[in-house]
């Protein structure tokens, strides 16, 4: 076991923040260093945002998205279309739809997919409220936008039969060749899924 | 001699901590932000599990999904280490099996049971018989059937096998239509007619030989036979139920058949 270099605050802190992601305990030792280099002006506004983080974080009723209103900014927003709902498993899902800018709908963020190995069932997603939503007449098309794995496309076939008897369009994002790829270096899965979703021209 | 022996000792314990081989991907976890630990089914180590560097990379991740078919290198210090695992993609499964959702259940199912399988000890006929499956993933019209053979293939390995060659009251081969839900063997018209309500139903395209096309009955029959002797002798003394991803596939199928009549 290492020898402590400094007071037990300090070697909580960097055991805490080597705990992020992209930081292992070499790196986290140098942000900590530099934090406490920089205790004016970086370490103590950072604790201040992380407790008023920790105070008024909370998901949104509506969409499951993280925020600190609810419903949240995105929800809120009178300048989306609330008539299409993009389902997605996590914040980081949306996040990157958001960033993408390509489209101006609302969310619905499952927090998860189907796991039978982990013991993952529908009543531990946010679906419920999908159909909530999905049923108030209010919405014309859910676009689920899950990911292009085993358990993603296996919470999408799921979450579409549950929505069949509500009457909205339910439509799927289409998988295959990203933009920039080259068939040559594409995984035989990937070209066998863009073969089969192929569109006339 | 002694030298002999040592060398062969020692090229003997090289050999247990490297090795290649073909195998099925039943699961994966991350492991840390780049690596994951896969499981797979392999031929000749049966369930055996490894660490993958680069393993939720973009380049692996295709590769990491349940139900592909890979090659595997896996290699370790000692032999009851986790060990390390090269994988290179055979042929990919679950892309053809996504977008169906009845295959892509059953495929699920498939590598939700093989868990049951205990760790390092191979069952390459069981093995055979879940890549032959694999392949007809993209064929609903005969999935199903293999299902309920790969199935009674599970429960032979585990050593639950069923008897369906011959009548378990009269010994004779003839006419059997029944499976007795205790002692897993098959009963004829005639032996199991008073006892008809608590016996469980065989389709004739599991008893050996015959060669008949297999209906959606036949099918459904199938599933609740195996289902019975997966709860009973499999999950029912672990103190668990069969999975739930089993029970979606059975009523995908199910409902394919109502949907089809």
């Amino acid at each position: 076991m290492s020898k402590a270099i400094a007071g037990p605050e300090i070697e909580r802190m960097i055991q805490l923040l080597s705990r992020l992601p992209g930081l292992g305990p070499r790196s986290a030792r140098k942000a900590a260093l530099s934090l406490l280099k920089r205790r004016e002006d970086l370490l103590m506004p950072l604790a201040d945002a992380l407790s008023a983080a920790v105070d008024r974080i909370t998901h949104c009723s509506e969409c499951g998205n993280v925020d600190t209103v609810s419903p949240c900014s995105l929800c809120r927003d009178g300048r989306r279309d609330r008539s299409v709902v993009v389902v997605v498993e996590e914040v980081g899902d949306l996040w990157a739809l958001e960033r993408a800018a390509a489209i101006n709908g609302v969310y619905h963020v499952l927090g998860g997919h189907l796991s039978p190995l982990d013991g993952v069932g529908p009543d531990n997603l946010n679906i419920p409220r999908l159909l909530e939503r999905a049923s108030s007449g209010e919405v014309k098309e859910v676009i689920l936008a899950l990911n292009a794995t085993v358990e993603g496309q296996s919470t999408m076939h799921y979450i579409k039969e549950r929505l069949a008897p509500t009457n909205v369009a339910v439509s799927e994002i289409q998988k295959g060749v990203p933009i920039g790829g080259e068939l040559d270096y594409l995984d035989d899965g990937t070209l066998a899924a863009a073969i089969k979703s192929r569109r006339r021209i | 001699m002694d030298r002999i022996a040592e060398t062969w000792v020692g090229a003997r314990l090289r050999s247990i901590m490297q090795w290649t081989d073909e195998g099925i991907v039943i699961a994966v976890r991350a492991h840390g932000e780049t690596a994951a630990v896969a499981e797979l089914f392999s031929r000749s180590h049966g369930r055996h599990l490894g660490l993958v560097h680069g393993g939720r990379s973009r380049r692996l991740r295709p590769v990491l999904q349940i139900g592909n078919h890979v090659d595997a290198t896996w290699k370790a210090r000692l032999a009851d280490q986790l060990g390390h695992m090269q994988i290179e993609l055979r042929r990919g499964f679950a892309a053809t099996a996504m977008s169906d959702p009845g295959s892509l259940a059953a495929l699920s199912s498939l590598c939700t049971l093989l868990h049951l399988m205990p760790e390092r000890d191979p069952h390459p006929n069981l093995y055979e018989i879940t890549l032959f499956v694999l392949g007809f993933l993209d064929d609903d019209s005969v999935w199903p059937a293999l299902m309920v053979r790969w199935e009674l293939a599970l429960l032979d390995e585990m050593g639950f096998g069923l008897d369906l060659t011959a009548c378990a009251a009269t010994g004779i081969n003839d006419d059997l239509i029944y499976v007795s839900p205790k002692s897993g063997r098959a009963v004829s018209a005639s032996a199991g007619e008073p006892y008809r309500d608590k016996l469980l139903a065989l389709p004739a395209f599991l008893i050996k030989g015959r060669k008949v096309p297999v209906t959606s009955e036949d099918v459904r029959a199938g599933l609740a036979l195996t289902g019975h002797f997966l709860q009973t002798r499999v999950f029912a003394p672990r103190d668990a139920k069969v999975p739930d991803v089993r029970h979606r596939m059975v009523e995908l199928i199910e409902r394919r058949a109502q949907a089809e009549a």
